[in-house]
């Protein structure tokens, strides 16, 4: 029997968290201006605080944005580890194949030429 | 430092999370036979108690470019073993980031759970310009920063083996 059913693992968290357009749209948000409240985030988009707030449990869930206070503000940070460590372990081996392939056709082609 | 002038987004937050004990990431931050091992290879030592002295020290290979002795240095602000180190960082070896001054580095490590720690490290900014642009990866010469040191570090204490991905020359 053939299961899929495994443990939810943290590529599979940010992967989930990048796959809403909303989501992508707070994290460049956040890139432009770091450190910003809800109430700020919210101001921007054509949503309700409590989305907008899921939303965030959603990043915040997945390492994507991380939160840090500031006496009673709470501060939204954006959190570049996740996606540097997808990058360099999963997309990194695809992109790493096609540059050694297209290295070797060289190779291959100039022995002919 | 932290002054009342500080802008929120004068701050640079990085978070990785570790499947080891808090001790052992605790250990590979503020032991110089471990912090030796991954990120730029250079060994830090720090004075684990408010006031004691912090300073990383170049590594072989940055001491055959000519760099100085010492790359960076600053002041350990409070000592809380495994959980909490707040310090002030200033780099050393070169003279436009070193200008900036001392900024306020903080490393927090919680335990989560299955093992896992989460290390997230928070660098104060505010008028650094050159410093921040370094930290955060963004100069090409500087070989990573904060995001390679931790990825190096993570991959250190998850497999024994560092990759060496931060190179400063």
């Amino acid at each position: 029997m053939v299961t899929y059913a495994r443990p939810v693992s943290d590529d599979d968290l940010v992967f989930r968290a990048l796959a809403d357009p909303t989501r992508r749209h707070l994290l460049d948000r956040l890139h432009a201006r770091d450190g910003r409240t809800l109430t700020e985030l919210e101001s921007e988009l054509e949503m309700t605080r409590f989305g907008v707030m899921k939303h965030l449990k959603v990043l915040e869930g997945a390492g994507l944005v991380v939160i840090r206070w500031q006496g009673r503000e709470k501060l939204h940070y954006l959190n570049p580890m996740p996606i540097r460590l997808i990058h360099d372990r999963w997309i990194d081996k695809y992109t790493e194949r096609r540059v050694s392939a297209l290295a070797g056709l060289k190779a291959e082609l100039e022995k002919h030429a | 430092m932290t002054t009342p002038t500080m802008k929120r987004e004068d701050v640079e937050v990085f978070q990785v999370s570790i499947k080891a004990t808090p001790e052992a990431v605790w250990n590979a931050i503020t032991d110089p036979e471990w912090n030796r091992r991954y990120g730029y290879q250079s060994p830090s030592e720090y004075e684990l108690r408010p006031g004691g002295a912090f300073r990383t020290l170049a590594s072989a290979e940055m001491r055959q470019h000519g760099g100085p002795e010492v790359i960076i240095d600053g002041e350990v602000i409070e000592s809380d073993p495994p959980r909490k180190l707040v310090q002030t960082w200033r780099p050393l070896w070169d003279p436009e980031s070193t200008a900036e001054g001392a900024k306020r580095l903080t490393w927090e490590i919680a335990e989560g759970q299955g093992g896992v720690c989460t290390l997230t490290v928070t660098h104060e900014v505010a008028n650094a310009p050159k410093t921040r642009y370094m930290v955060t990866g963004k100069d090409p010469n500087a070989g990573g920063g904060w995001p390679a040191v931790l990825e190096d570090l993570k991959r250190l204490l998850e497999t024994g083996q560092p990759a060496g991905t931060a190179t400063g020359a």
